[in-house]
């Protein structure tokens, strides 16, 4: 089976936000959640440049890790998703999480976060069946991999510079164009996401 | 005349203008073009134009994953970071030396209580109960110290839910059960901690002057305190050093949890660590004082465990020598009123002086 993954080409994304813009819209994110965002480096400067990050569904992921409740758990796909149901909001996988992906409605209210939400890479949460006319409940947003499409913020990206699907093919591409630019910046965040399991 | 003819040009103008504008960098990649080899499409072939990454650019990508931040157009400033190793040291140390050190240290404390109850079996009043009883503490002290205990009790089992209930409760209750658990203990440690604060508080206030050091404690320090042999019983006035270094170990091992704990209750708004690696760095340590307020936050909670752990070991001790450990010891806390010869045994030098005797030579 596929294994899931993000990657954002650097040397094309232009902080369009399109990405961000089409996955509050999809999955009626609440009002300060951000499940995906962009971040520019060297603002202004020689060098700039802009990149779209949200959950990576690392392959070892530390969020899983150290969950108190084990409410985070990853799909065959490897797709991390969680249980809201379960969810304490205790902030443990935002402490941990490298990219920064878990989002709590409240920053802190002693604490009291809300449950945590974060991307699914569009495949909802463990509420949603795989009917593809059934939208998922609970939250968790639109389940576009059950209707067999890809994460809408890729789908959406204008220069392509977002991939998501398979790694091995999101990989291929990435190769091919680094190949054929005569250079690139690697694959950004690969190493840090998928470097236990993944052989690329 | 002529500023004002420049300023209103033809519309004819204005396109041409913006022809040429549109027109230009096609003129300019033109000559870029004849270096493309002949054949290839036009995204293969070499870069054009001024593309190739610069030097600094795999410097940019090594200060990223050291942690730098960027631009984001959100309001939260911890957004801009793109990755932060931090985490990666906090589930190590966390699910590592953490859960199994405080695993071993918590055994350990109960291995060494039901060692020395082996040993010693529980310590009897060696003249036996007099009969006659004498007010050790008063209410408003028992009250203090139960608070203290009931919310000290509270909050260590909740928050030892945290680190190992997923390993020990979650196979028993199941997923829902253990959750709905899991965050009533959430809830239940958040504000259950004023209560053991205050106590903390109020209990330092009102024992401090019976807890500072003195040369009888070197004294009962050298007989063990009386502990490993029958008949033994060095003098020792309201507290002794045993129950001083309980004291000690409660206000200042309590007031570092409780404000590390603060720290988690507000996360990334107060910022100790690096303020207090400074001031380490000055005696030798070199520890990181440019932290960001999430590897605050990460540190409080490390700091929150293992002090936790290190005061739970030690007051399962105090637990122990204060209820089945010793006879006659727990009614200090309960009724207040212990047995004198108890006290004598225990406490000669406060027996004396809550009676009014003159206490001869004695600090």
């Amino acid at each position: 089976m596929a294994r899931m993954k993000f990657l954002c080409d650097a040397e094309r994304c232009i902080n369009c936000n399109a990405c961000t813009t089409a996955c509050k819209n999809e999955h009626d994110v609440p009002w300060g959640i951000n499940r995906r965002r962009v971040v520019t480096l060297n603002e202004g400067k020689p060098g700039e440049r802009s990149i779209s990050v949200a959950c990576m569904h690392c392959s070892d992921a530390p969020c899983i890790a150290v969950c108190p409740v084990d409410c985070i758990y990853q799909t065959e796909q490897g797709v991390v998703l969680h249980n809201k149901d379960l969810c304490i909001g205790c902030g443990y996988c935002f402490y941990a999480c490298p990219f920064g992906a878990p989002q709590y409605p409240q920053a802190s209210n002693f604490g009291s976060r809300g449950k945590m939400d974060k991307c699914t890479f569009c495949s909802g949460g463990p509420e949603t069946s795989h009917r593809p006319e059934e939208v998922s409940k609970g939250g968790y947003g639109r389940n576009r991999l059950a209707e067999g499409k890809l994460p809408l913020c890729a789908e959406m990206c204008s220069t392509k510079a977002l991939l998501a699907g398979d790694g091995d093919e999101v990989s291929n591409i990435y190769r091919e164009r680094a190949l054929v630019r005569g250079f690139g910046s690697g694959a950004w965040g690969w190493g840090q996401a998928y470097q236990m399991k993944s052989g690329s | 005349m002529q500023a004002a003819t420049r300023r209103k040009p033809t519309a004819f103008g204005r396109i041409l203008v913006l022809l040429g504008a549109l027109l230009l960098p096609l003129a300019l990649t033109a000559s870029g073009t004849a270096e493309t080899p002949e054949g290839l499409p036009p995204t293969m072939g070499p870069p054009q134009g001024n593309l190739l990454m610069s030097g600094n650019q795999a410097e940019m990508w090594r200060a990223v994953r050291m942690g730098i931040s960027g631009r984001v157009s959100i309001l939260d400033e911890k957004a801009g970071t793109l990755v932060q190793s931090g985490g990666e040291d906090l589930r190590a140390f966390r699910n590592g030396p953490l859960s199994s050190g405080g695993g071993w240290l918590l055994l350990a404390s109960v291995l060494v209580v039901s060692a020395f109850f082996a040993y010693r079996g529980r310590i009897k009043i060696d003249r036996g109960k007099s009969g006659r009883t004498v007010e050790r503490f008063t209410g408003f002290e028992r009250l203090i110290h139960w608070v203290m205990a009931c919310s000290f009790i509270v909050l260590a089992l909740t928050g030892l839910n945290m680190l190992y209930g997923k390993h020990v409760l979650l196979p028993l209750l199941g997923p829902v059960a253990f959750a709905e658990l899991t965050q009533l203990g959430k809830y239940s440690h958040n504000y259950i901690a004023f209560a053991f604060m205050a106590s903390v508080a109020v209990m330092f206030v009102m024992w401090v002057s019976h807890n500072l050091p003195d040369r009888l404690d070197v004294q009962w320090l050298a007989k063990g305190g009386g502990l490993f042999a029958k008949g033994v019983h060095p003098p020792a006035k309201k507290f002794n050093a045993g129950q001083k270094v309980i004291f000690w170990a409660v206000v200042l091992g309590g007031f570092s949890i409780a404000f590390s704990g603060i720290c988690l209750l507000l996360p990334f708004e107060i910022h100790p660590f690096a303020a207090t690696f400074k001031i380490l760095n000055l005696v030798g340590f070199a520890l990181p004082t440019d932290l960001s307020p999430l590897q605050e936050t990460q540190l409080a909670l490390l700091w929150h465990g293992i002090m936790a752990l290190l005061l739970i070991a030690v007051i399962i001790g105090h637990i122990y020598i204060g209820s089945l450990g010793m006879q006659g010891a727990l009614a200090a806390v309960t009724s207040g009123q212990v047995d004198e010869n108890w006290a004598r045994e225990h406490h000669s030098l406060w027996l004396a002086e809550h009676r009014g005797e003159k206490v001869g030579g004695d600090d």
